[in-house]
């Protein structure tokens, strides 16, 4: 394999990589705030692609992106208000099947609405051939608008979270929501919060990827097990390390492809996933007995 | 004393069971009989999820994987040809033994597989053995990590069957010969076999129902509830919780292997779609809205609401049914709709829904003692 | 010594940093209430997760008769004869009282899951003998009108006591008892007292954390203190009193 080969392939894995970590982020906001696993993760992205393909043909590229995701933000939002609020206090088994159930609700509705064909969003500059060279690979712009939305996503949380008084007010409920709400910090709101933004972020890289991948309206369900592989992989309710996870992962897809049969592609994340929950299920990145304290 | 009392709901079963199938026949409607049985086939992997998840209180998000182990076992063995090996010693071996036989396919041609029975044998075996290898490193995870491996396994067996020349792809595996339990009783879904294969079919759910009741009231159903209601306290009295947990998931690994392979050789194939993730949660969803506990509540919604979705009732929204079933009843019912008689259920819900959507807080019934955020591993220790 | 039931030698355990236990060794004789205090935090409840086998140690060895059950797991040490009690009540919620105490037959009985299945003859006499044995207890400990009743149902001080038959029916050698009177009122205590002592009479040896300092006075043949994970004294209660270390850690200095 030549340089450019490996840079192409490698620059391919990054991106789908980046992806994975936007969906593994979204797990990781909610889990953080609430310790439920939410099942129906990949239905956003989907749902923010085909809400900006629809509002595409009457609205120009940017308002329509900018619009799919505010109204999948509201959506995850009334997702929680009607359906998790009432029973935060269930047991584990209880939640994880309601969200199950919405993801699968979910996607059935898009059926419905939308059809079972493949659609896309237009490439967001140049048209699906044109290319630029880096590195002696050729590449669609597209990639770099993923890559580079993608490191805004990152970046924006990380402000976010650590320099705005919402964001912090969400760690706090992170952390201890009892001792949150004695300060004042209305836990239930957090949570209403925790869903929005991962609605909302998970919609953009939807649509960012859409170009590259196409959208269709069960391919949210792969995509929440990839992005619970990685957010597993980073260690449950680490953004940082789900980050370099999801690269890890894109990596390996790539390189899986490039060896070996692109048809082993879907399963590389599965073993992945079965071997990190058999030996480590803390993550790669979290001590075992820290993970295991943290999450105690 | 016998133990008796917990049977009266079997022999009313046998009842309804001679009752509906001589009412069918009257009415000319037999056609019915196909679907209840297979209805009945599905409610095999229910029962035994019912014990996993109810009993036990494990999740399993990938029962169907094993349904398809079963039922692509015996269809591979009983089609398969070996006649190019017909003059190995072996082959001869077997062949004198009745293990492998030689009979026509439908388009005339020789064929030599495997005879039913052992097929069926080796079938079990298989999916003991898979899930002995699967639940040994991922029974003692616990919450969402268990329901995620075992989602997992689930698709690992789906691109499997799906992926594999010899399983045919996305077509599965057809022409699979009947299942000759007895010389005069055999397992096939064709019209003049109708009656006999209802009959088949409920006999083997009863039978599932009757070892399943008997283990819930045994020694060991008590030590499984215990694990399910505080795995601490039962551990600390004994229970060796690693070990039942592995076995009942083995245990309910082994019903639906059945299951899938009574329905193979009832339908006479098999294919991909019995091995997706959608199947895998209608399991879970009818098990929960039989209620999680509630063995005779699983069965009856087994039947009865494969039956609806078989005739197609459900239409283009079979999956959205089964999703939004999920939901209602987590939310409004948890401990499933027929663990009240009938009107105490309405009103339950009823009151429960109100609640729902004025007070925006529902009364929490008390369940396992898990809650969100918990370490990966069983309760492995307490701290200071 | 050939009356040591129960032993540990330089347990060590610690987590994430926090040395919550080190380098205690203690020995229990048969036949004696032995009592374990300290202030929160002192590492009693590690102490009893260690011997039992919730978590395993670090360093050092457990001892129960004769028999090195270091790091055994819980349900190994229960069928050794070592049961516990819990500082937060671990009923079975959904099941009977009866049900409850049936479970704690657990350790004493056989039958497994073919048998259980295919309801073979042999288990019937066995389970008429482990709700027989049950509802002994139940009467024993004054339970018995409660038997069919839903656990969760009962009030808490009656919770505690149908958690000490579920233990007795295991049939143990030594009674682990965490905190037993935690939540009881001055009625209950004493009769505590009296049933920690009707047990011992029994032949059960007794291993109690305690705060309660009556019935740790009252009762105990014997007292170890724990300091931030160490042994600071160990002897006689009225000894065990007027010890000055043990005095400082509960009173702070002067």
């Amino acid at each position: 394999m030549n340089f450019p080969l490996i840079v192409q392939y490698g620059l391919s894995g990054i991106t789908v990589g980046s992806i994975y970590a936007i969906v593994a982020v979204g797990f990781n906001i909610i889990y953080s705030t609430t310790g439920i696993i939410n099942f129906a993760q990949g239905e956003f992205l989907i749902i923010g692609a085909m809400t900006a393909i629809s509002l595409y043909q009457i609205l120009p590229l940017w308002l329509a992106i900018a619009l799919a995701v505010i109204m999948t933000t509201i959506l995850g939002g009334l997702m929680e208000v009607v359906f998790i609020r009432p029973v935060r206090n269930a047991s584990v088994l209880r939640l994880i099947v309601i969200t199950i159930g919405l993801s699968i609700l979910i996607r059935e509705a898009m059926l419905h609405i939308w059809d079972e064909q493949v659609h896309s969003l237009p490439y967001f500059t140049g048209t699906s051939i044109s290319t630029v060279t880096i590195l002696g690979a050729h590449i669609s712009p597209q990639v770099l608008w993923v890559l580079g939305t993608s490191a805004v996503i990152v970046a924006g949380l990380t402000i976010f979270f650590r320099f705005t008084p919402t964001g912090r007010a969400m760690r706090a409920c992170a952390d201890d929501p009892m001792a949150a709400c004695l300060c004042g910090i209305n836990d239930r709101w957090m949570v209403t919060l925790s869903f929005m933004l991962s609605a909302g972020i998970g919609a953009l890289a939807g649509c960012v990827i859409s170009p590259v991948t196409q959208t269709q309206y069960d391919m949210g369900a792969p995509l929440a097990i990839k992005g619970f592989t990685v957010a597993i992989l980073g260690g449950l309710g680490n953004s940082m390390a789900a980050v370099a996870a999801g690269l890890l992962l894109g990596l390996l897809e790539a390189f899986v492809v490039s060896q070996f049969a692109s048809v082993y592609k879907e399963a590389v994340a599965i073993v992945v996933l079965l071997l990190i929950l058999v030996f480590r299920p803390t993550g790669l990145f979290v001590r075992r007995e820290i993970g295991a304290l943290r999450a105690a | 004393m016998i133990p008796l009392r917990r049977y009266w709901p079997v022999a009313a079963s046998v009842v309804a069971v001679i009752v509906l199938q001589v009412a069918l026949s009257l009415t000319g409607a037999t056609y019915y009989m196909t679907q209840v049985a297979m209805s009945a086939y599905y409610g095999l992997v229910v029962i035994g999820l019912c014990l996993l998840m109810g009993y036990a209180g494990q999740v399993s998000l990938g029962h169907a994987g094993f349904f398809a182990i079963g039922g692509y076992t015996v269809a591979y063995m009983t089609t398969v040809n070996l006649l190019a090996y017909r003059d190995v010693p072996l082959m001869r071996l077997l062949q004198s033994l009745h293990l492998v036989v030689r009979w026509q396919n439908l388009y005339g041609a020789d064929v030599l597989s495997f005879s039913p029975w052992p097929a069926f044998i080796t079938a079990l075996l298989l999916a003991g053995l898979i899930a002995l290898l699967i639940g040994v490193p991922v029974i003692r995870l616990k919450g969402h990590y268990l329901a995620m491996a075992t989602l997992g396994f689930g698709l690992i067996i789906y691109r499997v069957v799906l992926g594999t020349k010899g399983l045919g792809q996305a077509d599965g595996i057809s022409n699979v010969p009947p299942f000759h339990l007895l010389p005069w009783l055999q397992v096939n879904g064709r019209p003049p076999f109708r009656i006999q294969n209802y009959y088949i079919a409920w006999a083997t759910v009863l039978l599932a129902m009757v070892l399943a009741i008997n283990l819930v009231h045994s020694r060991v159903g008590r030590a499984l509830r215990s694990i399910h209601q505080n795995e601490e306290a039962a551990h600390s009295l004994g229970v060796n919780t690693y070990r039942y947990k592995l076995a009942i998931f083995v245990l309910s690994a082994l019903f639906a292997a059945v299951g899938g392979a009574m329905m193979t050789h009832y339908n006479g194939s098999i294919g991909p779609s019995e091995a997706t993730v959608m199947k895998s949660i209608r399991y879970v969803a009818i098990v929960a809205i039989g209620g999680m506990a509630n063995l005779w509540g699983a069965m009856i919604m087994a039947i009865l609401l494969n039956f609806l979705s078989l005739r197609g009732v459900f239409g283009t929204f079979d999956d959205a049914v089964f999703g939004a079933i999920l939901i209602a009843i987590m939310l409004l019912a948890p401990q499933g709709l027929l663990r009240m008689p009938k009107w105490h259920a309405v009103a339950s819900v009823w009151r429960k829904g109100t609640f729902y959507f004025f007070a925006r807080k529902l009364p929490d019934a008390a369940e396992g003692s898990e809650k969100s955020r918990m370490s990966p591993f069983s309760r492995g220790g307490s701290h200071g | 010594m050939d009356n040591v039931l129960l032993e540990t030698k330089s347990l060590h355990r610690s987590f994430g940093g926090v040395h919550a236990i080190k380098d205690v060794s203690v020995q229990v004789q048969k036949g004696q209430i032995k009592a374990v205090i300290g202030p929160n935090g002192a590492g009693k409840t590690t102490l009893f997760n260690l011997i039992a086998g919730t978590i395993p140690p670090h360093e050092g060895e457990v001892t129960f008769q004769g028999r090195r059950i270091t790091a055994w797991k819980p349900h190994a040490v229960a069928a050794l004869g070592i049961a516990r009690t819990f500082q937060t009540t671990k009923l079975f919620p959904h099941m009977t009282v009866l049900e409850n105490v049936m479970v704690g037959r657990h350790p004493r009985t056989r039958s497994g899951f073919i048998a259980g299945m295919l309801n073979l003859p042999c288990t019937w006499r066995e389970d008429c003998e482990i709700r027989a044995r049950a509802c002994e207890i139940l009467a024993d400990l004054g339970l018995i009108k409660s038997a069919e009743e839903t656990a969760s149902n009962l009030p808490f001080g009656r919770q505690r006591l149908v958690e000490f038959a579920r233990a007795l029916a295991t049939e143990p050698v030594l009674l682990l008892l965490d905190e037993p009177a935690a939540g009881l009122n001055i009625y209950e205590t004493r009769e505590l007292s009296e049933l920690i002592l009707k047990i011992r009479d029994r032949g059960i040896t007794c291993l109690v954390v305690e705060h309660d300092m009556s019935l740790v006075m009252n009762i105990s043949d014997d007292v170890v203190v724990l300091d931030q994970g160490q042994k600071i004294a160990e002897g006689p209660p009225r000894v065990i009193q007027r010890d000055p270390e043990v005095i400082r850690i509960y009173l702070g200095e002067g």
